[in-house]
């Protein structure tokens, strides 16, 4: 298949080296969605102190003397953002879009990637970690939680996938 | 010997910046993979395009054989190595809920924010959701908490729950990745589609 995009295999080796990188340096591997928490609770607690000092799930990230945002994932997922800037500038890939399937319309689209994402935040908190800092970086330090969460996320998605083939194909 | 900071070898102020360099080459090899695009990543449950399939596992192996050599090189002290602890029923669950949003949704929280990145509006409105998500979760905490708690098994690998070697583990992922990867190139030529 000619492609646009980098050899997958070959960006795959990149991918890891990055996650070596990561384990090297800093003794951890990648992650998305503990940014993302982050930022939420640090935006909980500037509007409702109180309430996230209360809560159950809050109060262990905020405090006098805690910053929940100064975090070694807050950053990396800047960096993220910044690489894939970079990457789809270089191959003349910026543009603004909804991308979606000919079958179903923009707005129908917008609607399903809200819903997954709201699946997907809520997932990855009880799951603790998503698929890069639970499924990727787990099954790299061969975590039973990572080799798990992974099959889990990938079986559930195949079974499901026949339900919404027309939002795809 | 790293990891260097936790270590020592390196001063912890670097983290953060050592955290920002990294983020840039995850970002980077996500976005030139084609993780940027829904139909693209969501190709893999149609067998149309399998890229998520070869990135995902051959930058696994990729992970664990290189912690494995450094460690066997003394390059790295692996019990400094953060492995995340296994609670066995929120695990299964919340992996259930996520290929949910996966496959309905078309991203996952990395790949969303390279997508919002380069402009797509769906990766930044599934971003937006994964924050409504999770302040869902937040806030419905004390109703799951049982859940999120059963069956606590520690930072298990699953060299110990299996009782072999960590090398038999990769060598038996390696196995099981070629064969996938085989049986994803396969697919590509059974259910072709042009690129999106």
């Amino acid at each position: 298949m000619k492609t646009k995009y980098m050899n997958p295999y070959l960006a795959g080796v990149l991918l890891g080296l990055v996650l070596l990188a990561a384990f090297y340096f800093s003794g951890r591997g990648l992650g998305a969605s503990g940014a993302m928490k982050r930022v939420l609770v640090e935006s909980v607690y500037t509007v409702a102190p109180e309430h996230a000092l209360k809560s159950d799930f809050y109060h262990k990230y905020v405090g006098p003397d805690k910053n929940p945002i100064h975090s070694w994932l807050v950053y990396e997922m800047l960096g993220v953002i910044l690489g894939g800037f970079l990457s789809g500038a270089l191959a003349g890939r910026l543009k603004i879009k909804v991308e979606h399937s000919p079958k179903i319309t923009s707005r129908k689209r917008l609607w399903l990637a809200l819903t997954g994402g709201i699946l997907f935040g809520y997932g990855s908190q009880l799951g603790r970690g998503c698929t890069s800092g639970a499924a990727l970086t787990g099954m790299a330090v061969l975590s039973v939680a990572g080799f798990l969460t992974m099959v889990s996320i990938f079986g559930t998605a195949f079974i499901l996938a026949y339900f919404f083939r027309k939002n795809w194909i | 010997m790293g990891p260097l900071i936790p270590n020592e070898v390196l001063d912890p102020g670097w983290n953060f910046l050592i955290a920002f360099i990294v983020g840039i080459g995850f970002g980077f090899a996500l976005e030139q993979a084609g993780f940027s695009s829904s139909r693209k990543l969501a190709g893999m449950f149609y067998g149309y395009d399998t890229v998520v399939l070869k990135v995902f596992f051959t930058a696994g192996i990729v992970g664990m054989m290189g912690l494995l050599y450094l460690s066997l090189f003394d390059m790295i002290d692996l019990t400094l190595v953060w492995v995340n602890p296994t609670f066995l029923w929120s695990a299964i669950v919340g992996g259930i809920i996520m290929g949910a949003g996966f496959i309905i949704g078309g991203f996952c929280p990395g790949t969303s924010a390279c997508a919002a990145a380069i402009g797509k509006i769906d990766g930044l409105v599934f971003l937006g959701g994964i924050f409504v998500g999770i302040f869902l979760f937040a806030e419905t905490f004390p109703l799951v908490k049982k859940l999120y708690l059963a069956h606590p098994m520690g930072p298990i690998k699953m060299s110990e729950l299996l009782h072999v070697s960590q090398g038999f583990v990769v060598l038996l992922v390696v196995i099981i990745a070629s064969f996938m990867f085989w049986l994803g190139e396969w697919a590509e030529k059974k259910f072709p589609r042009e690129e999106y």
